[in-house]
């Protein structure tokens, strides 16, 4: 068999030089005049129509000077929104979760249950549960509907329009600000969309800087970080507009860094010309509600949730297990915390934040929640429900300055992705070394940039 | 939101007469089936430029909701979903849009490559009413690879409103395959789009696919070169398209044909669809 299609490889080869270097541009051009007559044929044109306005709307969007900030307005927007319905919510259902745990956690023992099963089921596994829904849940129930609305207006392949030029001058693919955007919404979910993009080179740039940009896993934290400790800063009139603000300086800031390492990576492991690629601008479409609805809240809200939620319950169980089971005369959570400390003090953070993102592993999601429970564990504090009153255990008991607040943050965006992201970087690429670098590089990214916040903060302050 | 692509049929067929319309496949009942995909009895392929709603036609068939995005690249890995109609069972592939069959990129080679290989019992092309010349490229280039195709003219609506008219009747008959008009988002055209794809499969509609014309020596190069492929493959349906390919210089299809993985795929598919492996029998039989 193979000596046969040799043969014909040869002939193609011979054909293929008698036919000269022109031919795909022959072939293609062919291919056009084809399409073009049939077209001319049966599509007739009736007189005006509303052609002009999405060009006008176009022009706005796209324009050297507005485009960009019109961009983060709406970016800003977004998150404002999201910041103002989500904090009663979230207090809401973090009261109502708690009085469910204390309620049962009392049944427990009035039916005598031991101190050790009513501790693992309520303030282990129920507790983590509790923490992400109340955390979790509301703001992804506004930002997600908020932001797919964007999405189904059309309003993305602008943006990657509006950031083409930048991606190019870091030696990326324009297509590579689609795959960011999708970042936002999943990373693992952004990884596998790199496909869209056809040069190896630059789809490997695109896959190892996607973690760049804060998944929903990750707004969580950063909206009730900006929260916390952004917005109780200001005035509480304009507060939410700058929880919102700075939480789109994280966001900017990721995608400064999602550029710098592509372009620190373009010019060292990976270097090579950004290629060429036509984007096409679809049309505005009207987006239709309801199915917006349905898929934000049921497709996306509702499947982070679960996730979160598959790995929350497991983390409770872990984290309340490290803390009750004792060795040394402490528990094996405060060793963990205590041998984590140096490390955590050195860049800005500690050892419970440290302790936070290594048990967080599986999920993003839950590192918020898992550092509470450690903060709180031990405490008897079950009406910590109200951002004002975790801000007062987190700055009071356990010494959180704005810096602790600013390194999480930093160190939130830049980390390493979550196991989920690592494995699709491996199905993508199917190399152990580019699935390392994936891994490995943010998170020295991340110590290092925490590093210098806090050497800096120290010197200056 | 809930009014299946059969409310459609349902209201046409209330003003015809009943028994016409047992008879009549397109006033069948569209049975959405969700991801059940097993034990199809066909296999439809969804193909189109990004942008023509191409997964609004797949949720509106299916009844899934798969998340439909207004933007290229959405759709980056395969999604299957199931309809039932007459009794039938069809296992529709939802293939990532793309605006060629001819460069390198991975999504371009997954549409591809199940079109080639999957050996689809009928390929449903999703065109934008709106920007028909571009999405007749995509077109053509599925017409080389495969004759069992249906052109679903989508967004007919937005063609309207920016005052182009589409004559469908005479898009179908340059084409040589069906040519459906609808709008997928209000699930308009939806009956009559799977009744043309089971007409086609059953052989009811027969099509005579328009060829690109190439410049002579082209085509005799292609001349010269299909039948030994066709040789070496038996029971490949296009040979044709494979030749163009060689002469391109194509390195997938050339490591294809090289490795034996064509023959392979092909041998492979054969297997794997007990329904189909008698329809290339015959085909091998014939020839």
């Amino acid at each position: 068999m193979p000596a046969d299609a040799q043969v014909i490889l040869d002939r193609s080869d011979t054909l293929r030089s008698e036919l000269g270097g022109s031919f795909r541009d022959r072939m293609v051009e062919a291919l056009y005049q084809n399409a073009q007559r049939v077209a001319s044929r049966s599509v007739r044109a009736t007189g005006a129509g509303k052609w002009d306005f999405d060009q006008r709307v176009d022009r706005l969007v796209t324009s050297r000077w507005l485009g960009l900030p019109l961009m983060l307005l709406l970016l800003g927007a977004v998150f404002w929104v999201t910041i103002l319905g989500a904090n009663v919510p979230s207090q809401m259902l973090a009261s109502a979760l708690f009085a469910v745990e204390g309620a049962a956690a009392a049944w427990f023992e009035s039916l005598g249950a031991p101190w050790w099963l009513t501790g693992f089921v309520w303030h282990g596994v129920f507790r983590g549960l509790a923490w992400v829904v109340s955390v979790m849940l509301p703001p992804m129930a506004i930002f997600f509907p908020v932001f797919t609305i964007l999405e189904d207006l059309g309003y993305l392949p602008r943006v990657a329009f509006n950031l083409d030029w930048l991606f190019r001058r870091a030696g990326a693919h324009g297509k590579q600000a689609l795959t960011m955007a999708m970042g936002f919404g999943c990373n693992a979910a952004g990884v596998t969309s790199t496909r869209i993009i056809d040069s190896p080179r630059e789809r490997l740039l695109a896959i190892l800087t996607n973690n760049f940009v804060p998944c929903n896993g990750r707004f969580p934290t950063l909206i009730m970080l900006a929260v916390i400790f952004v917005a109780a800063s200001f005035p509480p009139a304009v507060a939410s507009f700058a929880a919102a603000g700075a939480v789109v300086g994280v966001v900017l800031l990721g995608v400064a860094f999602t550029l710098a390492v592509s372009w620190a990576l373009s010019r060292t492991v990976l270097s090579g010309e950004a290629s060429a690629f036509t984007l096409e601008l679809p049309p505005y479409r009207r987006p239709s509600f309801l199915r917006i609805l349905y898929t934000s809240l049921i497709d996306r809200t509702i499947f982070v949730l679960g996730r979160a939620m598959l790995t929350a319950a497991p983390a409770g169980a872990v984290i309340w297990l490290l803390a009750n089971i004792e060795v040394g005369g402490a528990g094996l959570s405060t060793h963990a915390i205590r041998a984590l400390g140096p490390l955590g003090e050195a860049v800005g953070l500690d050892g419970v934040i440290l302790l936070a993102y290594v048990i967080a592993i599986p999920a993003n999601e839950i590192v918020v929640p898992t550092m509470l429970m450690c903060y709180l564990g031990g405490s008897m504090m079950m009406d910590v429900t109200t951002y004002e009153q975790i801000r007062a255990v987190l700055v009071d008991q356990h010494g959180w300055t704005l810096l602790t607040a600013v390194n999480l943050m930093l160190f939130s965006l830049l980390h390493n992705p979550c196991a989920t992201t690592i494995l699709t970087i491996w199905k993508e690429t199917r190399s152990p070394r580019w699935t390392a670098l994936g891994a490995i590089m943010p998170l020295a990214i991340a110590f290092l940039v925490c590093l210098l916040t806090a050497q800096a903060s120290r010197l200056l302050l | 939101m809930d009014s299946p692509a059969s409310g459609i049929a349902d209201s046409r067929s209330a003003l015809v007469n009943a028994a016409e319309c047992q008879a009549c496949p397109a006033h069948a009942q569209l049975a959405r089936m969700g991801v059940d995909v097993a034990g199809s009895d066909h296999i439809v392929a969804l193909a189109g430029n990004p942008n023509t709603g191409k997964s609004s036609v797949f949720n509106a068939l299916t009844g899934l909701r798969q998340h439909v995005g207004n933007w290229s690249g959405k759709t980056v890995t395969r999604a299957e979903g199931a309809f039932a109609l007459s009794g039938k069972r069809y296992k529709l592939v939802d293939l990532p849009g793309t605006y060629s069959l001819l460069s390198a990129s991975q999504d371009e080679e997954i549409s591809r490559n199940f079109l080639l290989f999957g050996q689809p019992d009928c390929t449903v092309v999703v065109t934008d009413a709106t920007a028909l010349e571009r999405n007749l490229n995509l077109v053509l280039q599925v017409l080389e690879i495969t004759d069992r195709v249906v052109v679903c003219v989508n967004l007919m609506d937005e063609a309207e409103r920016k005052g182009l008219a589409v004559d469908v009747r005479s898009l179908s008959r340059d084409l040589g395959v069906p040519a459906v008009p609808t709008v997928a988002r209000s699930k308009q055209g939806m009956a009559e789009l799977v009744s043309t794809v089971a007409a086609v499969i059953d052989g009811e509609v027969k099509t005579s696919p328009l060829r690109v014309e190439h410049p002579a020596e082209v085509s005799d190069a292609i001349r010269g070169l299909a039948p030994l492929i066709e040789d070496l493959v038996p029971g490949l349906p296009n040979a044709r398209w494979v030749a163009l390919r060689l002469l391109d210089g194509d390195h997938r299809v050339r490591e294809a044909l090289l490795s034996g993985e064509l023959a392979e795929l092909a041998n492979r598919q054969r297997q794997a669809a007990p329904a189909q492996s008698s329809r290339i029998r015959a085909l091998e039989g014939a020839q």
